[in-house]
């Protein structure tokens, strides 16, 4: 189980994470929501133990990580499975040595990281692509070599960041599927962030909605649709009238 | 202006400090297995091979110019071209020929590992290598390092050579001095000390640039233009830091007794 106490992080004037607080059960699907720039990407990477927040606690199975050696963390994180925002491919390796490069720090044998390779490729429809660099690839293929990374070693814990973004829609729900199969088949942990409602609904266990710094609700989709809460109303409805206020200008 | 300066002040301590730190770390990753040879030899190869030519022209250059400027001085002066060979042999290996290679480097590898580096930071492939497990100043700064040590003293050996060739050249064809003339002033005063004290200086030198330059990439914020301002302030520092600090290992040196 992952929890997430009291969780603050502030980037110089910006005060991101103001007192996160939840609890992600193992095997579960959780997604975060919440507007653009509101700090889910930057609660996703205190989780993997990329940030180290200002004041607040995150534990995984009873170890609290924010007070890890850079060595320990090390191998904390080995256990996560992370799809970047914008793919985070290495510019320098072809997509089957991206693919590979996390299967080398786990001591598989060559065959065995070549069939896991193409395996994982061709789980996210990309047989064949083991050759090219990913400046050849476009935006979705890159996200999808991406996503075959994450996947590859068979993780504890998938953390997706915006895993549909970019996609047709086919492959999105195509990916939708896969982050389903991996948690019915493998038991995986998921935590995704993302602005596909439509995704969220159908990946997700319970779906928590990140405003203001702080989660302020929690619940199935089905509770999610039914809510009372105006701010979740409003985000789920997508209207620009309602409490949450963005800054435009008027035209 | 006071807190102008002490900003200054604080963000060179402070870089100061994580130079130091990212040294410290780079030193224990180097020894800590398994050792990723593979992409030493990569960087071996892209420090050293590929700065060969620049730093190659470059040197033949400044060899020739200096016996040209040198004899042309000592002809107006001594009526003769005395000693040319003894001057040129005496500058390249002491000063000109580390601080050449090091100023060479710099430009061609010190920015392309900043920018390089730099460029990973923003794209968040430096984060997508942490959650592979893998460490970034283990897998980046290290093969860097340790390939920058190897090389820059090399590549000052070899721009050595080059420049006494490019004098020589200019000194017995241009100048007209018998070539066992310059051979000799060139061999004559010259001690295998003077040979060290410029490959030790060398090795610091290729120090700074690693250091400084990752360094900048590691640090590095704010998109394509973030890139540009660590690329920028990487060789600046890295062109500074080494002009300053040749003094002071040139005092040590002769201090020691070493050239």
């Amino acid at each position: 189980m992952i929890k997430v106490e009291d969780l603050h992080k502030t980037f110089a004037e910006n005060y991101v994470l103001r007192g996160v607080n939840l609890e992600i059960r193992d095997g579960e699907t959780i997604t975060i929501i919440g507007g653009s720039g509101c700090g889910k990407t930057v609660l996703l990477k205190h989780i993997v133990g990329l940030l180290k927040p200002d004041k607040g606690k995150i534990y995984i199975n009873s170890t609290e990580i924010t007070s890890l050696t850079e060595h320990e963390l090390g191998e904390y994180q080995k256990k996560f499975g992370y799809l970047f925002q914008g793919s985070a491919l290495f510019d320098s390796l072809t997509a089957g040595e991206n693919v590979a490069f996390g299967l080398h720090n786990m001591n598989f044998n060559e065959k065995l990281i070549k069939k896991k390779v193409s395996d994982c490729l061709g789980h996210v429809g990309l047989s064949g692509v083991e050759d090219i660099k990913p400046a050849e690839l476009s935006g979705g293929m890159k996200k999808r070599v991406a996503l075959a990374r994450a996947i590859a070693y068979d993780p504890e814990y998938i953390c997706y960041d915006e895993p549909t973004t970019g996609l047709d829609p086919i492959m999105a729900d195509a990916i939708n599927e896969l982050i389903i199969h991996l948690q019915k088949t493998l038991k995986v942990t998921s935590i995704v962030v993302t602005h596909d409602l439509s995704s969220a609904y159908k990946i997700s266990n319970r779906i928590a909605m990140l405003y203001d710094g702080k989660i302020i609700t929690l619940g199935s989709p089905e509770e999610i649709k039914k809510t009372s809460n105006e701010y979740v109303k409003q985000f789920i409805t997508g209207s620009i009238n309602g409490p949450i206020k963005l800054k435009l200008k008027e035209f | 202006m006071i807190k102008y300066i002490s900003n200054k002040f604080y963000n060179f301590l402070d870089g100061l400090s994580k130079g130091v730190t990212l040294l410290y770390q780079t030193l224990l990753y180097m020894f800590k297995p398994p050792i990723d040879v593979k992409n030493i030899i990569d960087q071996l190869f892209e420090i050293g091979a590929r700065s060969f030519p620049v730093t190659a022209l470059t040197s033949f250059s400044v060899g020739m110019v200096l016996a040209l400027q040198s004899g042309s001085s000592a002809i107006s002066v001594l009526n003769e071209p005395l000693y040319v060979g003894t001057i040129v042999a005496f500058s390249i290996v002491k000063e000109l020929g580390p601080v050449l290679a090091a100023v060479v480097v710099t430009g061609r590898v010190g920015a392309a590992i900043t920018a390089e580096i730099g460029t990973m930071k923003v794209t968040e492939q430096i984060d997508a290598l942490r959650t592979l497990g893998t460490n970034p100043i283990k897998y980046l700064a290290v093969p860097r390092f340790i390939s920058l040590v190897i090389m820059l003293p090399l590549l000052t050996a070899v721009s050595n050579v080059i420049s006494i060739l490019g004098g020589f050249i200019v000194g017995v064809y241009k100048l007209d001095i018998p070539s066992t003339i310059y051979w000799a002033d060139t061999l004559d005063f010259m001690d295998i000390e003077d040979l060290f004290h410029g490959l030790i200086k060398s090795v610091c030198f290729a120090m700074i640039i690693a250091l400084v330059s990752c360094h900048k990439g590691f640090e590095c914020h704010g998109g394509a233009e973030g890139v540009g301002r660590a690329t920028t302030s990487s060789v600046v520092t890295v062109l500074v830091l080494i002009l300053v600090s040749d003094y002071f290992l040139s005092a040590i040196l002769v201090a020691m007794g070493i050239g």
